[in-house]
């Protein structure tokens, strides 16, 4: 069973000429006590998702529905008070008027024992902190009582919409980590929303890529990296690497040579025009003088624990040929000439009209 | 798709308005709109032959040219004053400037009756239009010299360097470069001081000059047909309202070319030389005429009055009369402004700026027209409540609306409506959300906003010179009557009750807002 079931959702803002259609047709489903990331560049859709399911924006059409039942369609709009949705906004948003055991307290129903304040912020790892102000918090302990807010009441469902991007990075990692372990703990289905594809793979159980007010591509993180269904997923989360080719069967003819792929094309007889596309990490730089393809080093970046190479691949009759790029955790190459080589399986997409250029 | 359009209208987002905040906005918006509408209604009842009639009178052009001449000639004096001080705290390098810089705002404070007191009461006879646009240049300029000085230390200093380093010598950088740079700012000041110019009366009336506002307060009094004062109060509505819609205006486009705040970097000095020895003593003067003279005035005749004995037991009396309505009124005033200001921080739809904009009217309206209109209304509609308190109170509502919905929407918006939508995440209604949320977090910016209306009705007079109830005579009305009467002994104590009980907490509050 799906705790949260969206289909063919349709949200758009202004009116007439300014009409902005920002979500179109869009389908998710959220399995119950999971954790999902929804990622997408800014501008794709998130937000008004976000704030569809929470009860803040009302639908032109399509369905959300909780436990089976529709909360929100053309027709229906259940208040947001009455859904279960609680929220983790960014920078926590705690009540400044309130200490931290009334901002938990807040949510709690008259059924619901004052003890479960504690109990939270034990969980939290706040013990003790309830008489505390939120201007007295750090950004972490902010967050944290906002969550522990948010989890009060019991909800079907946590949104939480980019709740680290305010901390720095240092404190980003730990807290994230932290989050995850009490949403698991408290068994809740959640929601995170975030412009940061690092984040979403760390955080979730399932990764949703979000394009243009449609979800392009939902599974697990290791499938959404490894697997992209389409070049804009393949862009959009983590580095890569394009290259042209020709393909044919489970093969694809590229500047690196020949590749394997990751799936047979289905292509027979004649070979297909498309987009191959590769990790930098899959690129590796040879020891050997005969073996990969010939390119030379325009740029080192050094990151510490890797480090990334931009090579000019040699091309054919004086044109130069495309430029790639390398990870690599070893030493960094002190000669500019270099030879690349490909492990691993690389993915092909073939050229439409509109994609694969 | 076209159908879905359009039976897709606004309202059906979860963002409509709340009709538990939009109803009293309505009655808020309607109680502002009242004097306005029934001013109209009241000057056609004679008929259009009627108004033309009054319009074409030869006394009503002479008092246009009046009203027009006194405001240009308050306005371009205001102006002047207003730059030179803003340039001699912001640029000059004149000793004392830092103090200079506290002093001139603080004449904005008198009201101008006091100030006229001061003339009225001295041996040196400057009544008419000499008295009138000395005491109203000295209130107002402050109005032109605030917000120029925040806009001249907000012009980068980096546009002047790169004037120089063009071959520019100081001053001209100075005239080329940061002059052209706070001119908005100028000229939204200079229309204030219009508006405060046609809408004075205390002052005015006391130096005798007959402009829009003592013209049309003698001919309601002395005249049983009072067709003619409606008429008037409607021309100079006219007047008030153009020159408030221009101000606006004028707001919105010098919000627009503000450039954003780089790193806040001082100017660069320009050095007087020998111009100190005319910008001192000049600056000098003006503070002496405009602050110290009042000031002592009213201390010297208070000190007169006292050792004649004055009745303190009246004083008393119109001290706690000018509370208790002025307490009244920022009653009426925040019930009224609470969900205007929440509506227009909040909800930003069509009826929600038209209901804020209703409340702005006051702002526009000059407090003996919404005195007499309220006059001409309680006794044809609202005979049980004329010429008693609620009245009155009617009037503050209508007169102080303008600055409580301000007080309310800015504290409402700064609380972020993220932190609303938690609560209602929480499982909180719409209302109880208000009640635990917002208004909680809005409460000590709406209190800090009501105490500055009460304080503001303190000082009223027009209106409470009107409406006030038979028999109750707050401090401001005493002050007015036994100036009047040439009592200038009796009246100062009053306006010394009145400095101490309204000017000083102004002042406080006012530095204490400035700051947050």
């Amino acid at each position: 069973m799906s705790d949260l079931t969206i289909r063919g959702l349709d949200v758009a803002f202004g009116e007439g000429t300014e009409r902005v259609e920002v979500l179109r047709g869009l389908d998710l489903d959220i399995a119950h006590s999971h954790l999902t990331a929804v990622v997408g560049p800014s501008g794709c859709g998130k937000t008004t998702l976000l704030r569809t399911i929470a009860g803040f924006v009302q639908p032109d059409d399509g369905t959300v529905s909780i436990d089976g039942r529709v909360v929100a369609s053309r027709t229906v709009n259940v208040p947001a008070e009455k859904r279960g949705v609680t929220l983790v906004p960014q920078e926590g948003a705690l009540f400044p008027h309130l200490d931290v055991a009334g901002n938990v307290a807040f949510g709690l129903t008259r059924k619901q024992p004052k003890s479960r304040v504690s109990d939270l912020l034990e969980l939290v790892g706040l013990a003790g902190m309830e008489s505390r102000w939120p201007h007295e918090l750090s950004g972490g302990q902010q967050q944290r009582v906002a969550l522990a807010r948010a989890l009060a009441p019991e909800p079907r469902l946590v949104l939480l919409d980019e709740p680290f991007s305010a901390l720095d990075a240092g404190l980003r990692g730990s807290v994230r980590a932290e989050v995850r372990r009490v949403l698991r703990q408290a068994g809740t289905t959640a929601l995170l929303v975030t412009h940061d594809q690092d984040e979403a793979l760390s955080f979730a159980d399932s990764v949703a890529v979000l394009a243009e007010g449609r979800v392009a591509m939902h599974a697990s993180p290791e499938a959404v990296y490894a697997a992209p269904t389409d070049l804009g997923v393949a862009r959009f989360i983590g580095q890569v690497v394009e290259l042209t080719g020709q393909a044919l069967g489970r093969q694809a003819e590229t500047a690196l040579g020949r590749l394997a792929l990751s799936e047979d094309t289905g292509v027979n007889g004649h070979p297909t025009r498309g987009t191959v596309t590769l990790r930098p990490e899959q690129i590796r730089i040879c020891e050997l003088e005969d073996e990969g393809v010939a390119g030379i080093i325009e740029e080192r970046t050094y990151y510490g624990h890797d480090a990334t190479i931009a090579v000019r691949l040699e091309g054919e009759r004086g044109i130069p040929g495309p430029r790639v790029i390398v990870r690599t955790t070893g030493p960094l190459p002190v000669q500019d000439e270099v030879r690349l080589a490909v492990s691993g399986l690389a993915r092909f997409f073939p050229s439409e009209a509109g994609v694969g250029d | 798709m076209l159908d879905q359009v359009v039976a897709a209208p606004k309202a059906r987002r979860s963002g409509k308005t709340p009709g538990l905040l939009l109803v009293p906005g309505l009655v808020a918006a309607g109680v502002a709109l009242l004097p306005i509408a029934y001013l109209v209604i009241r000057s056609f009842e004679g008929g259009l032959g009627r108004i033309v009639d009054v319009l074409f009178r030869e006394r009503t052009a002479l008092l246009i040219g009046r009203s027009l001449g006194l405001t240009v000639a308050v306005t371009t004096a205001c102006v002047l004053l207003g730059l030179f001080f803003a340039f001699i705290v912001v640029r000059s390098d004149l000793p004392g400037r830092t103090l200079i810089g506290v002093l001139a705002a603080l004449p904005l404070a008198i009201p101008s009756y006091i100030a006229a007191f001061a003339w009225v009461s001295s041996p040196v006879d400057v009544s008419g239009f000499l008295g009138a646009f000395l005491v109203l240049t000295a209130c107002c300029y402050p109005y032109v010299y605030i917000p120029v000085v925040a806009a001249m230390r907000g012009v980068d200093p980096a546009t002047e360097e790169v004037a120089r380093g063009l071959g520019k010598n100081a001053w001209q950088a100075f005239w080329s470069v940061t002059a052209r740079q706070v001119r908005p700012a100028a000229a939204g000041g200079a229309l204030l001081v219009a508006l405060y110019t046609l809408s004075d009366f205390g002052a005015v009336s006391l130096l005798r000059y007959d402009v829009f506002t003592r013209v049309i307060h003698t001919s309601y009094r002395s005249s049983f047909d009072r067709t003619p004062a409606a008429i008037l109060s409607l021309l100079l509505v006219i007047l008030t309202v153009t020159i408030t819609v221009s101000e606006a205006r004028l707001r919105k486009a010098s919000e627009q070319v503000r450039v954003g705040g780089g790193v806040s970097r001082r100017p660069s000095v320009i050095r007087l030389g020998r111009w100190r020895w005319l910008a001192g003593p000049g600056a000098t003067a003006v503070l002496g005429l405009a602050l110290a003279f009042p000031i002592v005035s009213l201390l010297y005749w208070s000190v007169t009055g006292l050792s004649r004995g004055v009745d303190l037991g009246r004083l008393s009396e119109s001290a706690v009369t000018t509370i208790w309505f002025a307490g009244l009124g920022m009653l009426a005033c925040v019930v009224l402004a609470v969900p205007v200001g929440i509506l227009a921080a909040r909800y930003r739809t069509r009826p929600v700026r038209l209901i804020e904009h209703a409340t702005f009217a006051g702002h526009a309206l000059p407090g003996i027209v919404v005195a007499l209109a309220l006059v001409f209304f309680g006794i044809r509609y609202a005979n049980p409540i004329y010429q008693r308190t609620p009245m009155l109170v009617l009037a503050y509502a209508v007169l102080f609306l303008p600055m409580a919905v301000a007080s309310v929407r800015s504290s409402v918006a700064m609380s972020s409506p993220r932190i609303e939508e938690v609560a209602r995440s929480l499982g909180k209604t719409r209302t109880e959300v208000l009640r635990l949320v917002t208004l909680p977090l809005a409460g000590p910016g709406i209190a800090a906003g009501a105490a500055l209306v009460m304080l503001t009705a303190m000082k009223e007079l027009p209106a409470t010179l009107l409406l006030q109830p038979t028999g109750a005579r707050t401090l401001a009305t005493s002050l007015w009557t036994e100036t009047g009467v040439a009592a200038y002994a009796a009246a100062a104590p009053y306006g010394l009750a009145l400095v101490v009980l309204a000017v000083i907490p102004t002042l406080i509050l006012m530095r204490v807002q400035a700051r947050q």
